[in-house]
Order: structure tokens, then C-alpha cells, then sequence
């Protein structure tokens, strides 16, 4: 068993491997490019690299021997519409593979896509596309909405649930077929007051969900930190993360709902870290209180910020790595109370992912 | 019969030689190139067959549009636009 940690990168994909009691860049690729995200598949051991190339649009490439070698498939695409308004796949921002080999890609665009055949064709979900309620979503931070966050329950993979920015929290009960928004209890700041509370334009930076206790999400708004212990059926603020509620990315630990982080940052336009500190914050009681972490992290004019897919815990619950947008690269064996850099001189890092294989 | 060339960039990701095709206009020219590489239409053209929008054509030296139409020896330039980092 060999434990890879995927780092995607502004200018390549590095591929880290334990040795030893360290981590190592074992493998580089597609260096220059614009890596959007890496996603093993722990049941087929099939690695995806999902591109965005500058002029030419998004990539999706395929490696079957982790890394190694690449070669490109399809990527998602949305039917042409004979009109010159249609839409169009930006960006791959998530990707997701349940226990019946269904392959599932999020991106910004806002489509959702689904590949019965290993990534090797894709299909729009046209029930949550169709939906009317999805015509409500507005880009964040993006030139169209993007659906960002794929949590299929590991109990019934029927259950999917998905977090878009700008569109909240949406859910499957059917493998994809019909869909509702499940966003009750957030609220949008940046909205005019009358549509605050509306479900379908929630932004919702990250969301996570226990593999051991489905019933239980968190997710990093752009207003705060929210919880659902229902299912994601609807969510409650915790009002005591620390220093600052704004950020992007969200872990939880893949036994124990109650154990999550989080990289906060100041809000909005700033998007750099309170004082110029890095922090982590994480509560382990359910977020009724945070310790607000620092070991090893920089405390002194530190401007590194964590994007949403950059911070990741292993599938044991034991390792947490992080990476910025300045290039550094952190990893924790004490469950975040210690970090250790492990790269300095990265590109800027869009994410990360642990994988065994 | 048109001559159609490809920014030495794309070459980069896929096979692109200089080829010739046949089209009353830029866009069919194209379509028939895709027809023999279909890889290459998702980097030229988008998901609703727009042309990319960091991607530029030439007609014979000039800017043009997918619409344009052809003249037997015209050459097509692809190339992409200056922006990016």
C-alpha cells in the first residue's frame, strides 16, 4: 500500500508518496498548466487530473498507473442549444466516483455530469440543470455558478448531496434523477435583504460529510460556518469559529462528526489571513468551541490563503495536509496542532487530495 | 482548398500539422480539420461551438470570424490571444 498525496498546482500536478516517516515528490505533470484538481478513484485506482488551459478550455486526462503515464479523455460538455447564450464547461471543480463506478463531475459552468463509463463519456444531470429553482444561480467569485462540493453517502449511493457558489446546498434522494434545494438556516450577507435567506443562491464555499455518521455536514459559507446533523436538510450557524468566520475550505474527520477545521481569512475582498497570521481552527465538540492552532504555521506577515479544495485529511483520520496560494505546503500528525512545511516553492495550490493505493 | 495552420502552443497538448480542407466558410473549413483530429474542436471551439475566448483567428492576415467566408487559397491562422500568465 503506497499513500500519494495529489497536489494540484496553478503550474502542474505534483504527486507526493510517503518514504518513511517523510513525503516525497515522486512524480511531476503537466507542468505549466493550470491543474484545477486530481481525484484518485480508491476503488478502480484510475487517477484523474482535470485541467484548466488558459486559452483552450477544460481538460480532463486519465492516468492508470498513478501518474506515470497520462492520456487525455472526454470532458464534460453541455448539449449545444443552437443558441449563442448557451453554456459552456469553464472549469472542472469537483469530481466524485460512488461504489457503482459512477463517475460524477461539478464544474463551474454549473453543470453537474455523470460518466457510467470511467470519464470516458459524459452526460448532463438534466434534473438539477432543468430544475427551476436552479435558474436562480448567480457566479461567486466566478464567471458562472460552480457546483464545487459532491458528497455521495457512503451508506446508499443514491444519496447525493452538492453545495454550489452562488446556488446552496442541493440533494438527490435518486441517483441523480430529481433534486431539491436544501439550504434552510443560511443566510447571504451580500444579498439584497428581501432575498437573504433565499435557499437557491447560498454561497457555500466547501461542504463535508462523516463517512461514519452521513447524517452529519459542515460547510464554510461566505457568511460563516454552518452544521447539519439532519441529513443536510438544514443547518444551524456556529457562531464560535475563531478568528474570523469568512474562509474557504473545510475538513472533517471521517470518523468523528463533532472533529472539523477550518482555514479562516478576513472576508471579502481582502481574503488574507486575520493579522497576518495563519491559523487553523477546529473544534472537536461540534463546533460549540474552536482551538485556534499554530504550530509550525507562520505568524508574521504571512499572506497565504487556503482555497476550498486545499485542505484535506487522509481516510484513516490521521494526516491533514494544506496548501496556500503562495506555494507552501504543510502537513499535521497530531490532527492540526502541529504543522510541517513540506514544500515551499510550490505554484500557487488549488488542491489537494490523499489517496492509498 | 484552404490552408489552415495551428499555434505552435496547441502542439503542445495534441497533434495539429498545417493540413487543407475544403468550406464556403471558416467554420466549415474548421469542421472538416475536426473531422479527421475530433480532439481538437474542444481547444478551438466551446461547448456551444463558439469560438474559444482566448482564441483568435487570421483570414489571409487579418482578424476574422468563424462566418467569414473562403476564397480557393485563403490561408486560416489559429492562434491564441495574448492574455494569461
Amino acid at each position: 500500500m503506497t499513500e500519494l498525496l495529489c497536489v494540484s498546482t496553478r503550474k502542474g500536478l505534483f504527486l507526493f508518496e510517503r518514504e518513511g516517516a517523510g513525503w516525497e515528490i515522486r512524480r511531476t505533470a503537466f507542468l505549466g498548466d493550470s491543474v484545477s484538481l486530481a481525484y484518485l478513484d480508491p476503488r478502480s485506482g484510475r487517477l484523474f487530473a482535470a485541467l484548466k488551459l488558459g486559452h483552450f478550455g477544460a481538460k480532463l486526462h486519465l492516468s492508470e498507473d498513478r501518474g506515470a503515464s497520462w492520456r487525455e479523455i472526454a470532458c464534460p460538455a453541455f448539449p449545444q442549444e443552437g443558441d449563442k447564450e448557451g453554456p459552456s464547461v469553464l472549469e472542472i471543480w469537483t469530481l466524485a466516483a460512488g461504489p457503482d463506478a459512477t463517475l460524477w463531475a461539478g464544474t463551474i459552468g454549473g453543470g453537474l455530469f455523470r460518466s457510467g463509463d470511467g470519464g470516458e463519456s459524459w452526460a448532463l444531470v438534466e434534473g438539477l440543470w432543468n430544475h427551476p429553482k436552479r435558474a436562480a444561480w448567480i457566479g461567486g467569485g466566478n464567471d458562472a455558478p460552480a457546483v464545487h462540493s459532491l458528497c455521495i453517502d457512503p451508506k446508499d449511493p443514491r444519496r447525493l448531496a452538492l453545495a454550489v457558489s452562488c446556488g446552496g446546498v442541493w440533494q438527490s434522494a435518486d441517483a441523480g434523477e430529481s433534486w431539491r434545494v436544501t439550504s434552510a438556516g443560511m443566510y447571504a450577507e451580500f444579498m439584497p435583504p428581501e432575498r437573504a435567506e433565499d435557499p437557491a443562491i447560498q454561497d457555500v464555499h466547501q461542504m463535508v460529510q462523516c463517512r461514519a455518521a452521513p447524517q452529519s455536514f459542515w460547510a464554510q459559507h461566505h457568511n460563516g460556518v454552518f452544521r447539519s446533523t439532519d441529513g443536510a436538510a438544514s443547518w444551524r450557524e456556529v457562531t464560535a469559529i475563531r478568528p474570523s468566520k469568512f474562509g474557504f475550505a473545510v475538513a472533517v474527520h471521517p470518523e468523528d462528526p463533532k472533529r472539523a477545521w477550518f482555514v479562516p481569512a478576513i472576508k471579502d475582498e481582502c481574503r488574507i489571513p486575520a493579522d497576518g497570521a495563519l491559523v487553523v481552527a477546529r473544534t472537536t465538540d461540534g463546533g460549540e468551541s474552536f482551538d485556534v492552532l499554530r504550530g509550525g504555521l507562520p505568524q508574521r506577515h504571512a499572506y497565504d490563503l487556503v482555497l476550498r479544495h486545499a485542505l484535506a485529511i487522509d481516510e484513516p483520520g490521521k494526516s491533514l495536509a494544506m496548501g496556500s496560494t503562495s506555494g507552501h505546503l504543510w502537513l499535521s500528525q497530531d490532527q492540526g496542532e502541529n504543522w510541517k512545511l513540506l514544500a515551499g516553492h510550490l505554484p500557487p495550490i488549488h488542491a489537494l487530495g490523499f489517496a492509498q493505493v | 482548398m484552404v490552408r489552415i495552420a495551428f499555434t505552435a502552443n496547441l502542439r503542445r497538448h495534441l497533434p495539429c500539422p498545417v493540413l487543407q480542407a475544403e468550406g464556403e466558410t471558416v467554420a466549415e473549413a474548421l469542421a472538416a480539420a475536426f473531422a479527421g483530429n475530433p480532439r481538437l474542436r474542444g481547444y478551438v471551439l466551446d461547448d456551444q461551438s463558439r469560438l474559444r475566448r482566448h482564441v483568435v483567428l487570421y483570414l489571409n492576415g487579418r482578424q476574422a470570424k468563424l462566418e467569414a467566408p473562403l476564397a480557393e487559397g485563403d490561408e486560416i491562422y489559429v492562434m491564441q490571444a495574448l492574455s494569461g500568465g
